[in-house]
């Protein structure tokens, strides 16, 4: 366990390397100085290039790359350019948004996922399972940025159960900060939960025919047993796979539900900050999403060696 | 299943058609403003009503199906020109320090959420419908890299490569001749797939600016016109939408089908 371990976390180490040095020479080539644009038009090539120097954009590429990631891994992740306050603090403060908004996403997914999973493998080629299959074929097709607009139309506009958009921050209590999250967090969930169903329900049958289920079976345990006690542990290991993809997605793809809703999230900050070429920050933000992805695969592999014994012998 | 098939191939074929047909004739033009018209319910005239411009939304529809199926296409393009050779190359070598350089690669571009790619290459070359393929097809490339490597591996150990080896051909040539016709029927699959998250991914991009750009019909586009005026005139929001869930279901559908058609062993597919 200890080599699989370590072997999972110098590969975790190189992506993250990998991925550091990809974000930074893309941003280094995006037209636009950041000291001329937050100076204006009227500053004097003096007073530019006397910015450039306070923010250490005249030193060279590799030094600057360097400094960065040293930054980084120390948690300090420079100044933003025209919010002039660090990059670590707006990042926190627009995760409390986008992080409890994946989470609420995910779980609603997952409930919503394995009862419909479940149910279709358990009544494989009957009427539920093809009415399981043919919601999710459908859920699946549904841009959720457009589902979101419809659950807005109906849930905030019509009946006005939830807010139709903005955030009041978790100071005004749980309940009003829930209540904002819920239809974005559903129009997230619903297209994910479509593609887990899918997949759990394939991954169940796939077990059908092992002679572990045929034992279990023959011990006496009734069909629904089986699946719930030997069926389900074994099918969840594409089931974890596409958990950890989803996570990742739903950090990142707020991104455009953050729009529908007008929530302010990582995603919205990204988008300011490339319209102001505050180029610290879009680096920045990149750099912690693709962390979040790379983090979240390293964890997920570090379940299936806890679901699995098998995978941790062979590593 | 052939029901989804034959349902999958109508509606694509449907949204082919309409894009296909508005090159020739649209009902109205799709750029043509009439405020006097605006906001107006679909009736005789304007079938699917009109936009906040007056503009007629059947038409604007058609023109942009010419933009999402163009994006999603060439970008499906883009994804198979680059994946598919590189994931042959791979499984040849398998093992090998190629294959793992390959691997590493696609590990390193999965790691990169689709939609910040999107933004990081937005945010250097501003953006456009070009940006949008660029964006897409480079996701794109992984994932035919790994279906061709994982197809390619299994063909590999079969007998009659073995046979092709001893009558000297090269591992390009096998790849060429023997793998590839070998491993079409997955990637047409996979193709129809992300094909349809293609599809999905421009309007998703459209919808938040960073897709296709005015002039340019545009299905996400519309949706974000269409956002501000949803309580006035629902029809502007769900038109479009509904178009981009019928393409997008067809090309599922489609994708399923055929898949059950030409590969009988795949059939659990999620």
């Amino acid at each position: 366990m200890a080599r699989y371990l370590f072997r999972r976390m110098l590969s975790l180490a190189l992506s993250l390397l990998a991925a550091s040095l990809v974000i930074f020479l893309v941003i280094e080539v995006v037209p636009g100085d950041p000291a001329s644009y937050m100076l204006g038009l009227n500053a004097s090539p003096e007073t530019v290039d006397a910015l450039r120097d306070q923010l250490g954009l005249n030193a060279a590429a590799p030094a600057r790359y360097l400094s960065w990631i040293w930054g980084m891994a120390q948690g300090d992740f420079g100044l933003s350019y025209t919010y002039k306050v660090p990059v670590s603090g707006l990042v926190a403060q627009r995760l409390e948004v986008s992080l409890p908004l994946a989470l609420y996403a995910l779980g609603l997914s997952a409930l919503v996922a394995f009862p419909a999973g479940l149910l279709a493998a358990a009544r494989r080629g009957r009427l539920a399972d093809t009415a399981v299959m043919g919601a999710t074929q459908l859920g699946i097709s549904l841009p959720n940025f457009w589902f979101a607009m419809l659950l807005v139309l109906v849930f905030a506009l019509h009946w006005r159960i939830f807010p139709a958009g903005g955030f009041p921050g978790w100071d005004g209590g749980i309940g009003a900060g829930l209540a904002a999250l819920t239809l974005p967090a559903i129009a997230l969930a619903l297209p994910q939960a479509a593609i887990l169903a899918r997949v759990l329900r394939s991954a169940l049958i796939e077990t059908e025919g092992q002679d572990y289920i045929r034992t279990a079976r023959a011990k006496g345990l009734t069909r629904t047993q089986t699946m719930i006690r030997h069926a389900l542990r074994n099918a969840m290991i594409p089931v974890l796979t596409i958990l950890g993809m989803q996570f990742s997605f739903l950090l990142a793809g707020a991104i455009i539900i953050e729009n529908v809703f007008y929530l302010p999230g990582l995603g919205r900050l990204i988008f300011q900050a490339i319209t102001q070429r505050d180029l610290i920050v879009v680096e920045s933000v990149v750099m912690i999403l693709v962390f979040a992805v790379i983090l979240v695969t390293f964890l997920v592999d570090l379940a299936y060696a806890l679901i699995d014994p098998r995978l941790r012998r062979r590593a | 299943m052939r029901l989804s098939l034959h349902l999958g191939l109508a509606l694509t074929l449907a949204a082919l058609l309409a894009a296909g047909v508005s090159l020739l004739w649209t009902p109205y033009d799709p750029a043509a403003l009439s405020i006097a018209e605006k906001l107006r319910p679909p009736s005789a005239a304007h079938w699917l009503g009109t936009d906040h411009f007056g503009r007629d939304i059947a038409a604007m529809l058609m023109a942009g199906a010419r933009t999402s199926i163009a994006v999603a296409l060439v970008a499906v393009g883009i994804g198979m020109g680059f994946g598919v050779p590189l994931g042959l190359l791979a499984a040849a070598r398998h093992g090998g320090t190629v294959d793992e350089v390959v691997m590493r690669g696609n590990d390193l571009i999965f790691a990169f959420p689709s939609l910040v790619i999107a933004i990081l290459i937005t945010a250097v070359f501003g953006p456009s419908a070009l940006n949008a393929i660029l964006a897409i097809g480079i996701f794109n490339i992984p994932v035919f890299a790994r279906v061709a490597r994982g197809g390619a591996l299994s063909i590999w150990t079969l007998d009659f490569i073995r046979a092709a080896e001893v009558a000297g051909k090269g591992a390009a040539r096998i790849s060429a001749e023997h793998i590839l016709p070998n491993i079409a029927n997955l990637l047409i699959v996979q193709g129809t797939i992300q094909f349809s998250l293609g599809i999905l991914a421009e309007a998703g991009l459209s919808y938040v600016g960073l897709g296709a750009q005015p002039p340019t019909p545009s299905w996400g586009r519309m949706l974000a016109e269409a956002q501000t005026m949803v309580t006035l005139a629902p029809h502007v929001a769900i038109f479009p939408g509904l178009a981009i869930v019928l393409t997008v279901f067809g090309l599922n559908l489609l994708g399923d089908g055929l898949r059950d058609r030409l590969d009988p062993r795949l059939r659990a597919r999620p």
